[in-house]
This record gives structure tokens, sequence and C-alpha cells, in this order.
């Protein structure tokens, strides 16, 4: 069972702010999908080997050649805040 | 609805410029709200220019779904936290199309983020469905099937990660095709659960979805999970299906189907018998599963590829900053919709620790056995065909507020993602004047078979002829 807490870690965890009268409705439908997935539980997959890609392909490479790729101004043509052709970020120590 | 032969006879017979610009004013007088925004100008600019170009689409309109990356081109996901985001790249399709001489005349509408199986998520609002204004287009393609269903646009490109371009289709009676897993370059496709997602072709019959895919299939080295190799697909727009074997997976006709969905589709396999297919039935048992793998592994998915938007680089920034973590907290609060966030919630829980091998891994073992499945079906059989959606079209707002009820719809479309194998949706009959649509399936790479077996089904029967009454 999830609980309103677990729901506001949860977020925390996925930097999506929580106001507290969401926590019960998240909460509630939660609970309810998560109910839902519990039925895998009932298949046997003692045996299985996971499925994370359905290709048989790895260690796809290229050759390390050097290619256009955009211009700085192109790059930060979207970001909303900028400073010397540079990403904006928030203060973070 | 338009065929591209008929674009292509309208563009002789006046100019690229003048058949570019009475479909951008179908579009901009269009009551279904199926474009988030209209490329006025670079329209009329690309057609002016393309008068003359002697590509396989040239001159000839098509829609974007609003996740695929249009160069100079807002591209949205239907989502607030994109909103204004312009891209700097066109996708490896939207180049492709470039080169056909194709001309894009906007972007359509989507569930947020292609999270959705009825394009009410849409941030923009719901798509209506052309057939009947009071339901759903279905989704999370929906913009791309109305439009072509309601004949504002020939062709359209959407993307399917669990069905978002088959339960459209479906739901506006048009032709969707997911290709199999490899095929189309995902190379500028922004990601939602990116093992199980492939763009794909929504045209208003088999030959023309078939022309844009082969235009759009082909390797790019950009994207890692693209197969070598290009094929000639309209070779396989052959009428012929005799000696082809059918499976028909009874897992398919499960609870909740519509009695009318089940009778057209099996009155789709004894046509296809009449033309000298056989059949058989197929088991497939694991079929019961699969939306909850599914689930389980595109939300996961979803938490780790929209870790992205936190409004540093493009998208919603607010006025104010704090400390990082409250700013991206506030940003994503506010830029993303109810059912984005629920999954991202979902699959951060589903990955988190403690609870990453009782949800995520337990979902890619199931995964196998699914695939497997399909695996031992298509053993003895060619394609296997079922019901697309167990439903027409649903009413709007009849299913958004339980976001569980939602997902089972989509309990016929996921096993196909999971497995990476395609499929084709046609249009196979009518309940209520809605359109029911037959989903075929085949085995890895051979999309050549269910374009034929869909072809050969399309010439021996009228339902692609058939066309909503636009208001």
């Amino acid at each position: 069972m999830i609980t309103t807490k677990d729901v506001e870690h949860i977020g925390w965890l996925a930097r999506l702010k929580m106001e507290e009268e969401q926590l019960e409705g998240y909460a509630d439908q939660l609970n309810s999908v998560l109910d839902y997935f519990g039925q895998l539980d009932e298949v046997d997959t003692k045996e299985v080997e996971p499925t994370y890609h359905v290709l048989e392909m790895n260690n796809v490479f290229r050759d390390d050649e050097v290619t256009d790729c955009l211009t700085q101004d192109e790059a930060i043509g979207n970001a909303p805040k900028t400073q010397d052709s540079y990403f904006k970020a928030p203060r973070i120590i | 609805m338009i065929t591209i032969s008929e674009i292509l006879e309208q563009i002789r017979n006046s100019s690229a410029e003048e058949v570019v610009s009475s479909c951008l004013e179908r579009i901009g007088s269009s009551k279904l709200n199926t474009f988030i925004t209209i490329a006025n100008e670079s329209a009329i600019e690309v057609a002016r220019k393309n008068e003359g170009h002697t590509g396989p689409l040239a001159g000839v309109p098509i829609a974007i779904k609003d996740n695929i990356s249009t160069k100079g081109i807002q591209t949205t996901c239907a989502s607030r936290i994109l909103g204004g985001y312009i891209p700097p790249y066109d996708a490896h399709v939207i180049e492709r199309l470039k080169e056909a001489g194709a001309v894009i005349v906007g972007k359509v509408n989507m569930d947020e983020f292609a999270m959705g199986t009825s394009t009410e998520t849409s941030h923009y609002g719901p798509a209506l469905n052309p057939w009947n204004t009071i339901t759903v287009p279905g989704g999370s393609s929906g913009g791309s099937a109305a439009t072509v269903a309601a004949g504002e646009v020939p062709l359209a490109l959407g993307s399917d990660t669990g069905g978002s371009v088959r339960c459209p289709a479906s739901f506006c009676g048009v032709v969707g095709l997911k290709p199999t897993y490899g095929v189309i370059s995902r190379y500028g496709l922004i990601s939602y659960a990116n093992s199980l997602e492939q763009i794909g072709p929504i045209a208003s019959n088999v030959a023309d979805m078939t022309l844009l895919f082969n235009v759009i299939a082909g390797h790019d080295p950009r994207d890692s999970t693209s197969v070598p190799g290009e094929k000639e697909y309209t070779k396989a727009l052959v009428d012929d299906v005799k000696g082809l074997t059918i499976g028909v997976p009874k897992e398919y006709f499960g609870e909740g189907i519509d009695q009318a969905v089940e009778k057209s589709v099996w009155d789709g396999v004894h046509r296809l018998e009449d033309l000298g297919a056989s059949w058989q039935e197929v088991e497939m048992p694991h079929t019961k599963y699969a939306l909850a793998a599914y689930y389980v592994i595109a939300m996961s998915e979803a938490s780790s590829n929209l870790a992205r938007f936190d409004g540093m680089r493009y998208g919603l920034r607010l006025e104010k900053d704090h400390d990082w973590h409250t700013t991206y907290s506030e940003i994503r609060a506010q830029g993303f919709g109810e059912e984005v966030k629920r999954r991202i919630l979902l699959g951060t829980y589903a990955l988190s620790a403690g609870y990453m091998d009782k949800y995520y891994l337990k979902a890619l073992k199931v995964r196998t056995l699914i695939k497997q499945d399909f695996e031992r079906a298509l053993k003895s059989t060619d394609v296997l065909i079922a019901p697309t959606m167990p439903t027409p079209a649903f009413k709007l707002g009849e299913k958004i507020s339980d976001p569980l009820t939602l997902y089972m719809a989509d309990v016929n479309t996921v096993p196909v993602n999971l497995s990476g194998v395609p499929s084709i949706s046609l249009p196979c009959g009518f309940s209520n004047g809605l359109p029911i649509g037959l989903q075929i399936m085949g085995k890895h790479f051979d999309e050549e078979t269910i374009i034929r077996t869909a072809y050969t089904f399309e010439q021996n029967t009228d339902f692609h002829t058939k066309a909503p009454e636009v208001v």
C-alpha cells in the first residue's frame, strides 16, 4: 500500500512538487494501478530471461569521426535563461 | 478522404502551391482541433520550391504528430512544458519526407507525450472524431488519424508505443502501421518509452500508407537501434492471399469485446478465406498479462526519458529561481499534465530501490513470454488477425476520469509493442456509424506479408471507400 507519505517521497525522487491536497488522490490512483500490476506475480518466471530489447543487437559501433553538429547559438536557442552563451541553471550549492 | 493519386492529379491540373494552400484552408477551418501548429508560411514556400520535384511525394501535404522534431516548426508533444519549443534539427523521417518532396503542413494533436488512448490528455484540448464528434478519435496519435479521416490531408505520421497509431486508425476508419521495432529511425522522435515505440504512417488506404512507409523506412546510424538495409515495400501491394495461413488468437476476443467488433473481424477472416487463405486458431496464453507488463515498462522508461524536461535547455521556465531541487520540481509540476505525472510517479516507484525486481524486472521477464507467444503462433502461420480495439470509439469524457479503465482499452495493441512485431490496422466494418479496425500482425521484418494481406482485403471490400460527412 502506498501512503500519502510515500507519494510525497516518490514526488521528491521524480522532481515533481506535490501539493498537500493532491496526495490522497494520487495515493488512491497509484494503489489501484499497482494492484493491477500485482497480477504479474501469478506468472512463473523462474527460468525466464528478461527482454530489455526485442532485437538481437548489441554493441553498435560507429567510426569516431568529426561531423557537423549544432552551433552554440542553435544549441541555446530554446533556452529560457542564458548568460554569456551558456544555459543558466539555478544555484546548486 | 483524399488519396495521393488524387492530390498528384490536382497538382498536374493546377500547381503544388494551389493544392497546398487549399489544404491549409481546410485545416484552418477544421472544427476537429486536429492541429496544434499550422505551418502556413513554410508550407507554401516549400510547395513553391517543389514545383517540378520528381520525388514520390512531390507537393503532397502531410501532417506530423507533434512529438516528431521538425526544424523551425514548433514541437510541443501537446504539453505545456514544451510550449514554444522550436527544434533546431529535423527527425530522420522528416529529412526523408523532404527528400521525397512532401510538404509539411503542420503538427497534429496527440495525447500529452503520447500518453493516452483518446487524445484527451492534450494540453491543447482533445481532437474530435470526424465520424461522430462526441466520440474520441483514439490516441495517442488522434490528430494524425482524425485529420486523414476528415479529408484534411492525405497522409500523416504518428508514433506507436502501445497502439498509438493503430488505435486512432481503428477509431477513425483509416489505415495505420506499427512497423517492426528498428525499421524506422527514432532519431528526432521525442522519447516516451524507447524500447517499445516506432514512428508509423497513416493514410486513407493501404497503397498510400505503404508508399509513405517506403519513404520513411531505412537505416540511420544516429539511432543505434535502427536496423541496416532498405526494402521496396510497394512491391508487396499484390492482390493475392492464396496459400496464406492466418492465425486467430482467441485471447484477443476476450472479456469486454463488442459483439459488432467480434463479428466484423471474423467476417474479415472469412473474406480472406474466400480469397484463398486458410485460418486456424492459435493460443497466446500470456496475452492477459501483456497490459500490466506493458504499463510497468512504459512508465519506467517514461520516468527516465522525461527527466530531461527541467526547463534549463528548452521549454517552460518559471520567473523566479529557488534552490535547484525546488526550481525543477515546480517547473515540472506546472509543466506536465495529470496523466504524465501519474506515469512518472508510477515509473519512478517501479524503478526505486526495493521494488525494481518486483515490478520492472518481472515485467521484462513476462515480456519474454509474450514474445515467445508470438514466435510460437507465427511458426505455423503467416499472419495473425484480431480486433485492433475491443470496441468502436468511446465517448469523450467516458473513460478519462479512471486511469485504469482507459489503460484496459489497449489490451489488444500492447502485445505487439512488447514483442516488436509489425502490425497494421485497417477498416473492416462499422457499428452505429463508427468504424471498426482489423489488426494484422506479422513476423519481425515481414511487413511485406501483412501489407499484402491488408491490400488484398481492401481490394475485395469497400470499407475504405466510406468517409465521414465533415461539417
